[in-house]
């Protein structure tokens, strides 16, 4: 491996303004008469425009940090402010406003709606966005040409490759310019060529501007990153740049 | 607002959608439906056919009719108040007649004795007619019935003082024996007697289904009096009021009169019975009501069985899609949109049930008017308004605790669901 070489071809960006605040973070998970601490006190600052890989086995911590990044779940106890907002004291819809304006979700399992093309999977956030049809078709195909389907935007998900599923999932998470764009093993229900694809398309759109989170346990995939948190036991063990 | 707008018409894309992909589970659920909707609104067309039915037969009463008579129209258990009192004679009618002419601003216009008699053959030629019933009145009887004269005209006073040989007839009489021709001036035997035809009665229908107002025949109560006698059978004195719309004064005045008649002294309780339209009505209302009622109620339980069906169904649909539910929450999906979904989902299979309901109804009622057109089944606009108001309610109601379940979906706990 050769790090030096490797930062030259792959440029990081300047961060920009404060997107995510952390603060002595826990998550307790009542399991029967078990107490659960999945997360035990991590506090995390994000800003714009990072590339950010949080990594850990399983047991970690690593799914309730992505859940709780993506105003999925809130904490039992510590800040969680987004952009400025109290995520921790929110209510459910309001929780699911900040997800639809703020946050751009990319599952391992793409989860597409099977009846629905291309265009109609991706106009999804912008129906819930209140945003008016004519617009919502417009930039529904603008998302889905900037990750190279423009041909495509009519096919439903079973006419489609993994990879082109998961470009449609990602122009889904863009579409609505969110904050941040969160991935949860993005590559992990790819072959190895698609997911380098996939990774490829991430580094555009970092370039590009874009705030990226990849939650993987793939070293490979996490070195894509510009900075890789890792998890262990609840708490943050390591938290540095990639070289 | 807008955003609201667009997630009701994504939801009903997609319940749309959803129906298509499972066509056969939407089928055998919204059949539930269909058989519900076929049930209830045959209900409704049937209640509203007998209500119309006994509308149109109270109608041929004539609502500014008191009758006095020795029987209340509807008797129960207590018929025995009644069987000992006096047989209504022309004579009471002749003594009302003068009380009434003698009374200043009198409520009540005339009396008229009428008696009648079931079960008549009428001959002409070679044509006869069974089971006519004949009335025997005074001229003046012309004034209350309901029906028009088609040709001809009722009998005079004096034709019905002379006890002369004349009558008037029910359409379906002067149909069954003058087949394609004037009755007028034709000549009818009954009882071996000839009676000279005068006028013929517009077409009325039957009451209730009972007896048919066009299978009568008039004859002045002279002539009745001698062929057919009047001292059984159920006599009655019809008084036409001057104002139908007050009855009540007409009726308390009426009775007054009568108990003057008949020589009651204050104390004694009437020895008659004076029926109206309206009483006969009041005394019908609860019994139909609970006819209704009960038949909506039994009908009922078929559609509930079909709101069962789809409330099941619409649970599976929840189960099946929690995933689906899982990453539209992610997406920014608020509980009331995803509410909004399956409520849409289960109302969708309600009303498509509920049209093709109708329509199997719309179907019934005119292949039984084809082929009973008597029977009583009408078929309405309101109907059609009220199925559809009852489709969507069923809608809402069993599609209500799955969506509720489904909106509280955690989206972490529906995100992992495989």
């Amino acid at each position: 491996m050769t790090p030096p070489a490797l930062a030259e071809v792959r440029p990081l960006r300047p961060a920009g303004p404060l997107v995510i605040a952390i603060e002595n973070v826990t998550k307790l998970y009542q399991m029967g008469e078990e107490t659960i601490h999945a997360l035990r006190g991590v506090s995390l600052e994000i800003r714009r425009n990072e590339y950010l890989a949080v990594m850990g086995p399983s047991g970690s911590g690593k799914s309730t940090m992505m859940n709780m990044l993506g105003c999925l779940d809130t904490p039992t106890s510590g800040r969680y402010e987004f952009n400025g907002h109290d995520v921790a004291a929110m209510e459910d819809d309001e929780l699911a406003d900040i997800r639809n304006r703020e946050i751009g979700f990319v599952f391992q399992t793409f989860n597409l709606l099977p009846r629905s093309d291309a265009l109609r999977n991706v106009e999804l956030p912008l129906i819930y966005g209140g945003v008016p049809p004519n617009e919502r078709h417009e930039r529904a195909r603008k998302a889905l040409e900037d990750v190279g389907l423009g041909e495509r935007i009519h096919h439903k998900p079973n006419e489609l490759s993994g990879g082109q599923r998961q470009r449609v999932a990602i122009a889904r998470a863009l579409v609505n310019r969110p904050s941040i764009i969160l991935a949860d093993e993005p590559t992990g229900n790819l072959d190895s060529k698609t997911g380098i694809e996939i990774l490829a398309l991430f580094e555009e759109l970092y370039e590009r501007g874009n705030t990226l989170i990849v939650v993987t346990h793939e070293e490979s995939v996490a070195r894509h990153a510009r900075r890789i948190i890792r998890l262990h036991d609840g708490l943050i063990e390591s938290d540095g740049p990639v070289f | 607002m807008n955003r609201l707008i667009y997630e009701l018409t994504e939801s009903i894309r997609m319940a749309l959608a959803q129906i298509r992909a499972n066509k056969l589970r939407s089928a055998l659920t919204a059949l539930g439906v269909v058989i519900g909707i076929l049930a209830v609104t045959l209900m409704g067309t049937a209640i509203r056919g007998v209500d119309i039915g006994f509308n149109n037969s109270l109608a041929m009463l004539g609502s500014d009719v008191l009758h006095v008579e020795k029987w209340p129209w509807i008797t129960g258990d207590d018929w025995w108040m009644y069987v000992n009192r006096p047989i209504i004679k022309p004579a009471d009618a002749v003594k009302l007649s003068r009380i009434i002419d003698a009374t200043p601003n009198s409520e009540l216009d005339f009396a008229v004795f009428v008696h009648g008699r079931g079960g008549v053959s009428v001959k002409a030629g070679a044509l006869s007619i069974n089971g006519v019933v004949v009335f025997g009145s005074t001229g003046d009887y012309g004034r209350i019935l309901t029906a028009d004269f088609t040709e001809g005209r009722m009998y005079t006073e004096t034709e019905s003082d002379a006890a002369q040989q004349v009558c008037v007839l029910g359409s379906d009489v002067a149909q069954a024996l003058f087949p394609g021709h004037s009755s007028i001036g034709q000549t009818v035997i009954v009882k071996g007697q000839p009676f000279r035809v005068i006028g013929v009665l517009a077409k009325q229908g039957s009451f209730l289904g009972l007896f048919s107002f066009d299978d009568q025949m008039l004859m002045p109560l002279g002539a009745y009096r001698k062929y057919f006698g009047i001292r059984n059978g159920n006599p009655e004195i019809q008084v036409k009021v001057k104002d139908k719309t007050r009855i009540a004064e007409a009726r308390d005045e009426l009775t007054g009169d009568m108990r003057r008649v008949r020589g009651q002294v204050p104390g004694e309780p009437d020895n008659f019975t004076i029926n109206t339209q309206d009483a006969f009505k009041e005394k019908l209302d609860p019994i139909k009501q609970g006819i209704a009622l009960a038949g909506l109620f039994v009908t009922g339980l078929a559609l509930f069985v079909g709101a069962i069906g789809i409330m099941n169904i619409t649970f599976v649909s929840v189960r099946e899609r929690t995933k689906e539910i899982g990453t539209r929450k992610a997406l920014g999906a608020r509980r009331i949109t995803i509410r909004l979904q399956f409520l849409i989902e289960a109302v969708s299979i309600c009303v498509v049930g509920g049209v093709i309901g109708l329509a199997l109804t719309f179907l019934t009622c005119l292949g039984v008017k084809a082929a009973f057109p008597a029977f009583p089944l009408e078929f309405s606009a309101s109907l059609i308004v009220i199925s559809m108001l009852v489709s969507v309610a069923t809608g809402i109601l069993s599609g209500y605790l799955p969506a509720a379940s489904a909106s509280k979906l955690d989206p972490v706990v529906a995100l992992r669901y495989e």
